[in-house]
C-alpha cells in the first residue's frame, strides 16, 4: 500500500484499524518531502522531526481510542497562517526570519482535531499572484506534465500553489489554503486537486496574514470533495476574535458529500462563455452539466452581467487594501530592517529590498487609487460595481441553487508564459474572481483531462453559506468524471 | 466681551474652532484586552493586536462606545445609530500598523451644543460639530539614546474621543470656558478624566482671522496644546501672526503649526512637499457599528444631572443664586458635598459656608474637596448648632477652625471650649448694664442723637462675654436700657 | 487618467517604497497598463447604487471591557530587528 496516496478519510480509518501507524503515515509523507521537495520547491519551511513527534502522539492517542478527526494525518500549511514558533513568511523577504508567538485559529482548529503539520506550503508572496512565481523562496513547479513534453515547466497556479502541488504530488494529505480572488480554486483547478473556497466570515481570518481583509478567506484544498469536507469540519466556525466571523452553527459536512441532486437547480451564467474560452474548457463544462442532468438536476440559464466587470474591480479593492494592510513591515516591530540614518530612509529601504515587484507593484497601485482625488474614481466606484456584483449573485440564487463554470479560462500554463504584461496574469481570475467580490461560497473540483493532458476543473459557486450544496453537488462531479489521474511527478513514484 | 485686533488697515476678529482628543475611560483598549490605564512598565500593556503582528485583528469595546454615547447625549448630540470605522494610512514610528483606526466619514455622534458662560455673565453657545472615536497612538522617547528614538506601545490603541467644535469661539475668552465647559462635562459623565496636564485631554486649535461681515479666511492647525492657559495664549499669538501676513500683503497657508509656550509663538510643523494623504477608506476589518435606540435610550436614563441641569436645580431648589450655583456644580464632587451640606438646612448659609470659608481653606491648605478635613456630614453638624441656637456665627468661625485642625466634630469643640451660646437674659442684662456704666459719656452721645454707637455697645457687650452672648439678645437688652 | 513620473515617485513616497530611476519607468508603464485597463468600470451606471460594505451576514461583533491580554513583552519584542531595553528602537526622530 503506498500511504500517499490515501485519502484522508481512508487514512483516518487505516489508522483507527491500526493498519498503520500514524507515525508510518507521516514518515510516508515527510520522506517523500525530502525526495521531491527540491524540485517542485513546494514547501518553504518542513517541519518533519516536530510532525513525528506529533505522529508519535497521535499514535498514543489513537491506542487510548480518542483519535479524533484529523489525528495523525499529514497536512501541509500554506505559509501565510501564522503558527507557533514556526517560522511564517508569507514568501516574502521581508518575513525570512519571522517567528510567530502565536498560531492562527484555523490551524489551532486543525491541530485540536489531531492534525499534523508537515511543513509551510509556498505561495505567491503575501498571496498576490495567480501562478506561484512571485514568492521570495522561488517558484513552485506543478507536478503534472503535458503529453509528451517533460520539459516545460508548468506553475501550479497560485497563489496556494505550494499547497496544491504538495497534494496533487502526495506531499500532504491536504493543505489549507487562501482565496482572495481565486487562490485556492485555481491553483487546486491546474493541479487537479479538489479546493474550496467557504463563504466570507465562515473561517476565521485571526493569526492569517492579510492580503485585502474583505476577500481573504481560508479554505480546505485535499484530493477528493470528502476530504475537503473533513478539513472544512475543522477548520470552519465563529472566532471571536475575528470580527468579520460569522456566529453560525458549523452544519455537519461529510454528511452533504454524495446526497441525492433530485430537484437542483443549477446555473449556468451565460457570461461566462464570452470570454475567450477554450474548447477543451467549454468542452469539459459541457461534460460537467451533462452529469449533473443526469445526477437529477435541472439545468437553468442565468445571467450574471456585472460578473465581467469582477476583475477589474478586484484589481482596485484588492491593492487598496493590500496598501494598507502591508503598511506594518516597516522594518521596526518584526521583519527584515535595512538600516539608515533617517526614519523614513529605514522605511523605504527596508520595504523596497523586502517587497518584491508585485508587491510593490500592488501597493503602489493601491496608494494610488485612495490618494486624495482618486477615491471615488477608483475606490468608491469599484465598492459600487461590488454591490452590482453580488446582487446578480442574490438575484440568481432566487432562481438557481447552484452555479456551475469552468475555473480557469485555460489549463496550466509554463513558468515564463504570461509574464510581460501584469494585467495578462490577472485574466488566470477572471472566473473566481466574481464570487470572491460577492463573499460566496465556490469550489474547484477536476473533472477530466484536456487536450494536452493537464487537468481541468469546474466551479461551483453556492449560496452564503451553503457550503453542502458545493460539497454534494461536487461530489457528483466527482463521481461522474471518477477523476483517477495522477501527476507525472509524484511521491509514489519517486520511490 | 467682544475680541478684536487693531491692525493697520482695520479691525479683525478672530474665529476659532477647537478638536480636543479625550482619553476614554475604560479597563481594555479599543481593539484589543491589553490594559488601558496609565503607567506600566513599558510595552507591558500592549497585546500583539496592539503591536500590529501579522493576522492581528481589531474587535471593539462596548465600553467605549457606551463611553462615546454618554458623553455624546451630555452634549445634547444627536447619536448616529450607524457608525464606520475608517483607516487613516500614515507612517510613523509610533504608529505600528500604519494606520490608525478612526471614524472619518460616519462618527458615532453628530452635531450638538455647549453652553458656554463667560466672566461678564454672557451666555453663549458653541455648536459640536462631531464626536467620533479613534485610537491613540504610541510613545517614541527621544532623550535616552544618542542615535536611536525609543518606541513604547503602552499608549497605542487607547480609546480616545475626538470632539470637533464649530468655528464658533470668537474670543480666547471663549475658548477658555469652551474648554473648562467640556472638561466639566466630560468629568460629570465619567467618560474622561479630563487631565491635560497627563495628556488625557489634549487640543488641537485651528485659527483664522476676518474682518467683520468676511467670510472665512485660511485657517491654520496648531497642534497638541496640553492646556487650557496654552490654548488662550496659542489663539492670541496665532491670531496676531496671522494678521501682521495679511497686512503685509500675504497669504496665510493652510498648515499645521506647534505653539512653543517658552518664546510665546507658533511654527510650521511640516513643509507643504510633504502634506499628509491619508487615504481614508473604510477599515475591512471592522462592519458598521449598529447600536439599538434601546441601548441609547438605557444609556441616557443612567446618565448623571448634568452641569446645567444641576445649577439650574440648585438656584430652583436651594435660592442661591445662579454664580454660586456655577461655582458649586464645578465639579461633581463639590456639588455632592454641597449638598449633603445643604439638604434640610438653610440652604444659603451652607452655600455661603461652603464657597466662603470651606473654600479658602482647602485653597489654604492646598486640598481637594475629596481630602478636605472637614466632611460635609461635619460642616452640617456645625451649622445645626448655628440655626439651633447654640452657637452664634462668629463662634461658628472659630469653631470650623478647630475643626480644621482637629477633626473634632462642631459639637465636641463647642463642649471642649465652652463656647455654647449665652442665652440667660440676666446675664447678658448684668453684662449690659456694666458696659453702660463704664461709658456713662458714649450713652450720653447715643442718647443725644449718635445713632451709630449702637454698634459699640453690642461690641463691648460681646467682647464682655467671650463672643458666646446670642447676638439677637444682645441688641434687645441694649434697646431696652437705652 | 495617466501616471506621470512626478506622480509614480509620490505613490512610492506615500507608500514608503523607495525607487530609483530604473524602477520609475518600468512601474509607471505597468501602473498604466492596469490603469487602462481598469478604465473599463467608466461603463458602468453606479447611480444610486451603494458601495458594498461588509458582506451583510453578521454586525459588528462588540466585545466586553475586560483586560484579556498584553502583559506579554517578550512575545511584543521576540521578532523585533533592534530592541534597547523594554523598547523597540527607531533612527533618532527629530521634532
Amino acid at each position: 500500500m503506498n500511504l500517499t496516496e490515501l485519502t484522508i478519510a481512508d487514512a483516518a480509518a487505516g489508522l483507527r484499524r491500526r493498519e498503520y501507524s500514524a507515525v508510518e503515515l507521516v514518515r510516508a509523507h515527510t520522506d517523500a518531502i525530502a525526495a521531491l521537495n527540491p524540485r517542485l520547491n513546494a514547501y518553504i519551511t518542513t517541519t518533519a522531526d516536530a510532525a513525528l513527534e506529533a505522529a508519535g502522539r497521535a499514535d498514543a492517542a489513537l491506542a487510548r481510542d480518542e483519535a479524533r478527526a484529523l489525528t495523525g494525518i499529514p497536512l501541509g500549511i500554506k505559509d501565510l497562517f501564522c503558527t507557533n514558533g514556526v517560522r511564517t513568511t508569507a514568501a516574502s523577504n521581508i518575513l525570512k526570519n519571522f517567528v510567530p508567538p502565536y498560531e492562527s485559529t484555523v490551524t489551532a482548529n486543525l491541530l485540536r482535531d489531531g492534525a499534523v503539520f508537515v511543513g509551510k506550503t509556498n505561495l505567491d508572496e503575501f498571496a498576490m499572484g495567480s501562478a506561484n512565481i512571485t514568492s521570495a523562496f522561488g517558484p513552485v513547479e506543478n507536478p503534472w506534465k503535458r503529453k509528451g513534453d517533460e520539459q516545460t515547466v508548468l506553475v501550479p497556479g497560485g497563489s496556494s500553489g505550494g499547497s496544491a502541488a504538495a497534494v496533487s504530488a502526495g506531499l500532504a494529505m491536504g493543505a489549507t489554503g487562501t482565496d482572495t480572488g481565486g487562490s485556492i480554486r485555481q491553483p487546486a483547478a491546474y493541479c487537479g486537486i479538489v479546493g474550496l473556497k467557504p463563504t466570507y466570515g465562515r473561517c476565521s481570518r485571526y493569526g492569517t496574514i492579510a492580503y485585502a481583509s474583505s476577500l481573504d478567506q481560508a479554505g480546505p484544498m485535499a484530493r477528493t470533495v470528502g476530504d475537503c469536507a473533513i478539513m472544512l469540519q475543522s477548520m470552519a466556525g465563529f472566532d471571536p476574535r475575528d470580527s468579520t466571523s460569522v456566529d453560525r452553527d458549523v452544519p455537519d459536512y461529510s454528511a452533504a458529500v454524495g446526497r441525492s441532486l433530485k430537484g437542483l437547480k443549477v446555473g449556468i451564467p451565460r457570461e461566462y462563455r464570452a470570454e475567450g474560452l477554450s474548447t477543451e474548457i467549454e468542452a469539459a463544462w459541457q461534460q460537467g452539466i451533462a452529469w449533473l442532468k443526469e445526477a437529477g438536476c435541472e439545468i437553468v440559464d442565468v445571467s450574471l452581467p456585472h460578473t465581467r466587470y469582477g476583475l477589474a474591480t478586484y484589481y482596485i479593492v484588492a491593492p487598496a487594501e493590500c496598501s494598507s494592510n502591508l503598511a506594518r513591515y516597516d522594518g521596526l516591530r518584526f521583519g527584515e530592517r535595512v538600516p539608515a540614518p533617517t526614519l523614513d530612509g529605514m522605511y523605504e529601504a527596508s520595504r523596497r529590498a523586502g517587497f518584491g515587484a508585485e508587491v510593490r507593484r500592488r501597493i503602489m497601485m493601491g496608494t494610488y487609487v485612495l490618494s486624495a482625488g482618486y477615491y471615488d474614481a477608483y475606490y468608491l466606484k469599484a465598492q459600487k460595481v461590488r454591490t452590482l456584483i453580488r446582487r446578480d449573485f442574490t438575484e440568481s440564487f432566487q432562481q438557481v441553487d447552484v452555479l456551475l463554470t469552468p475555473t480557469a479560462p485555460t489549463p496550466a500554463f509554463g513558468q515564463g508564459e504570461k509574464m510581460d504584461d501584469p494585467v495578462q496574469m490577472y485574466l488566470n481570475d477572471i472566473f473566481t474572481v466574481p464570487a470572491s467580490m460577492a463573499g460566496m461560497p465556490a469550489m474547484s473540483v477536476p473533472v477530466g483531462l484536456g487536450d494536452t493532458g493537464l487537468p481541468l476543473g469546474l466551479q461551483l459557486i453556492g449560496r452564503p453559506f451553503d457550503e453542502e450544496t458545493l460539497l454534494a453537488a461536487g461530489s457528483a462531479l466527482e463521481k461522474a468524471a471518477a477523476f483517477t489521474h495522477r501527476p507525472a511527478i509524484r511521491a509514489e513514484v519517486a520511490k | 466681551m467682544s475680541y478684536t485686533i487693531e491692525g493697520r488697515t482695520g479691525t479683525w476678529e478672530i474665529v476659532v474652532g477647537l478638536e480636543v482628543h479625550a482619553q476614554v475611560i475604560s479597563h481594555s483598549k479599543l481593539f484589543s484586552g491589553a490594559s488601558a490605564s496609565y503607567g506600566g512598565e513599558p510595552n507591558t500593556h500592549v497585546s500583539l493586536v496592539d503591536a500590529g503582528f501579522p493576522g492581528m485583528l481589531p474587535v471593539l469595546n462596548r465600553e467605549c462606545v457606551a463611553q462615546a454615547i454618554r458623553t455624546g447625549l451630555g452634549l445634547r448630540a444627536r447619536i448616529n445609530l450607524e457608525s464606520r470605522f475608517d483607516r487613516k494610512n500614515y507612517f510613523y514610528a509610533d504608529l505600528p500598523t500604519g494606520y490608525q483606526i478612526s471614524q472619518f466619514t460616519h462618527p458615532i455622534v453628530g452635531e450638538g451644543t455647549v453652553e458656554i458662560e463667560l466672566s461678564d455673565g454672557t451666555v453663549r453657545h458653541i455648536g459640536i460639530t462631531r464626536l467620533h472615536l479613534e485610537q491613540d497612538a504610541g510613545k517614541s522617547i527621544h532623550d535616552q539614546d544618542p542615535t536611536r528614538s525609543l518606541i513604547d506601545l503602552n499608549r497605542a490603541g487607547v480609546a480616545l474621543m475626538e470632539i470637533v467644535s464649530e468655528p464658533d469661539i470668537r474670543t480666547p475668552e471663549e475658548a477658555g470656558a469652551y474648554l473648562r465647559k467640556l472638561r466639566q462635562i466630560l468629568r460629570y459623565l465619567g467618560t474622561c478624566d479630563g487631565n491635560m496636564e497627563e495628556g488625557s485631554m489634549r487640543a488641537d486649535v485651528n485659527v483664522s482671522v476676518r474682518k467683520a461681515g468676511e467670510a472665512f479666511r485660511t485657517r491654520c492647525e496648531i497642534k497638541n496644546v496640553n492646556s487650557i492657559r496654552y490654548v488662550m495664549h496659542a489663539i492670541e499669538t496665532e491670531a496676531a501672526r496671522q494678521v501682521e501676513v495679511w497686512e503685509d500683503g500675504g497669504t496665510v497657508d493652510q498648515e499645521t503649526r506647534l505653539f512653543d509656550p517658552a518664546r510665546n509663538e507658533t511654527r510650521s510643523l511640516r513643509s507643504k512637499e510633504d502634506a499628509h494623504d491619508y487615504r481614508y477608506f473604510p477599515d475591512p476589518d471592522l462592519l458598521p457599528l449598529v447600536v439599538e435606540q434601546d441601548w441609547v435610550d438605557e444609556l441616557e436614563k443612567a446618565l448623571p444631572e448634568l452641569p446645567d441641569d444641576k445649577r439650574a436645580r440648585f438656584q430652583k431648589e436651594y435660592g442661591i443664586p445662579r454664580y454660586d450655583a456655577g461655582v458649586l456644580v464645578a465639579e461633581q464632587a463639590i456639588a455632592d458635598y454641597y449638598e449633603t451640606v445643604a439638604r434640610g438646612r438653610d440652604a444659603r448659609l451652607a452655600a455661603n459656608w461652603v464657597t466662603g470659608d470651606l473654600f479658602a481653606a482647602l485653597n489654604r491648605t492646598g486640598r481637594t474637596i475629596q481630602d478636605s478635613p472637614i466632611s460635609a456630614q461635619a460642616l452640617g453638624g456645625m451649622l445645626d448648632l448655628v440655626s439651633d441656637g447654640t452657637i452664634n456665627g462668629k463662634i461658628a468661625k472659630e469653631v470650623f477652625e478647630d475643626m480644621l485642625e482637629t477633626g473634632d466634630s462642631a459639637a465636641d469643640i463647642v463642649e471642649r471650649k465652652g463656647l455654647k451660646q449665652v442665652t440667660d437674659t440676666g446675664a447678658i442684662d448684668a453684662a449690659v448694664a456694666d458696659v453702660l456704666a463704664r461709658n456713662a459719656d458714649k450713652v450720653e452721645e447715643y442718647r443725644g442723637g449718635k445713632d451709630r454707637l449702637f454698634g459699640f455697645f453690642v461690641g463691648q457687650v460681646m467682647k464682655a462675654m467671650a463672643g458666646k452672648a446670642n447676638p439677637a439678645i444682645v441688641n434687645e437688652a441694649l434697646k431696652k436700657v437705652l | 487618467m495617466s501616471l506621470d513620473p512626478a506622480t509614480v515617485r509620490r505613490i512610492a513616497r506615500l507608500a514608503r517604497i523607495g525607487i530609483d530611476e530604473s524602477d520609475l519607468q518600468s512601474l509607471q508603464g505597468e501602473l498604466n497598463g492596469i490603469l487602462g485597463w481598469v478604465e473599463q468600470l467608466n461603463e458602468v451606471n453606479v447611480d444610486g447604487v451603494a458601495p458594498m460594505v461588509g458582506t451583510g451576514h453578521a454586525a459588528l461583533r462588540i466585545r466586553d471591557d475586560v483586560v484579556t491580554d498584553g502583559d506579554c513583552r517578550e512575545a511584543v519584542l521576540s521578532n523585533a530587528p533592534d530592541v534597547v531595553g523594554p523598547f523597540y528602537t527607531v533612527p533618532k526622530v527629530v521634532e
